[in-house]
């Protein structure tokens, strides 16, 4: 993937495909630490103890398990070769947490590219989902919610207004 | 952008908008966004038909999102449910194409026969 905004989408569309009604989406650049965190919370299904192990460790599970998908195994990769790790807690018929970390000047960092695009697609048809994002820059911060209307997120004009609000209060932490 | 009042101006009218689709049978447009589709342009495709369904005006066709189907290669996938009608899926469907299909299938009912993997 070439955005970490994509990488994002997967992991909501994680949260949703586990029947979440919550999901929360932080990203963190912090800039002195050299760190750039991404936290996705939901409170779908969660995972069993010995899932959560396989999903941590995508070599020996793709080959025993065609249950395992490629999405987070793309992500820790990524993390990784980024000098970062990936973090998985869960808590069956609680929810989940993931959180991605990366070194924020490393060479291999993809751009966190067009959050408020994969925002907008993640509501799409989401009725009910109640949603939220706080991206903090360098102690700035910006903050958008989402009380899941059902009809709303059926609605394009209001979606791609979400967008662009998103779009301009990202630009706001420059 | 003066965002809350004309959000809540926008909601007014989303709210009585769909209170028409809600009265009839309403085409679904739905696309495919799993990692695979996710890695071969999903996103921008669900933004092309939400831009495209915006400019045009239309209010009664929903767009809804699903995850992998396994048919990977072929990612994005879209499919296009009229009521009455078969289910029409493209493959490979793009942010033009997506554009397309909503000019001449959904808008006119000509399905864009190049594109087609699947009609059940
Ligand atoms: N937020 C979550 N809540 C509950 N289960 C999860 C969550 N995220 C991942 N999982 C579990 O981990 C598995 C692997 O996730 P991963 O994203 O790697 O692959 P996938 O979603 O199954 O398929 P793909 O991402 O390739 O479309 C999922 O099938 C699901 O069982
Ligand atoms: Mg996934």
């Amino acid at each position: 993937m070439h955005e970490l905004s994509l990488h994002i989408l997967d992991l909501l569309q994680n949260s949703a495909e586990a029947g979440a009604s919550r999901v929360s989406l932080v990203v963190t650049e912090d800039t002195p630490q050299n760190l750039l965190a991404i936290y996705v919370e939901d409170n779908g299904k969660g995972i069993a103890e010995e899932m959560l192990e396989k999903i941590a460790d995508p070599f020996t599970t793709t080959r025993t398990s065609r249950k395992v998908g490629l999405g987070l195994a793309l992500l820790k990769a990524t993390a990784e070769s980024c000098g970062g790790n990936l973090e998985i807690s869960s808590q069956p018929a609680v929810g989940t947490k993931v959180s991605a970390s990366f070194r924020l000047d490393h060479i291999d960092l993809p751009p966190l590219g067009n959050i408020a695009a994969t925002i907008m697609v993640f509501l799409t048809g989401r009725s009910g989902m109640v949603f939220s994002y706080r991206h903090c820059r360098d102690g700035k911060e910006y903050e958008f919610s989402s009380q899941g209307d059902k009809r709303l997120s059926e609605h394009p004009e209001f979606l791609i207004k979400v967008r662009g609000i998103i779009e301009a209060g990202i630009k706001s932490l420059k | 952008m003066k965002s809350l009042e004309d959000l809540n101006a926008l909601k007014q009218k989303s709210l009585d908008e769909l209170k028409l689709r809600e009265s009839k049978d309403s085409v679904r447009i739905v696309v495919g966004v799993g990692t695979c589709g996710i890695a071969a342009g999903a996103r921008e495709v669900v933004g092309a038909f939400l831009e495209e369904l915006a400019k045009r005006n239309i209010s009664d066709v929903s767009v809804t999102q699903t995850g992998c189907i396994g048919l990977c290669v072929k990612e994005p996938l879209v499919d296009v449910v009229i009521p009455g009608q078969p289910t029409v899926t493209y493959g490979n469907v793009d942010a033009s194409k997506a554009r397309q299909i909503v000019a001449q299938h959904v808008v006119n009912g000509l399905v864009v026969g190049e594109w087609v993997v699947n009609k059940l």
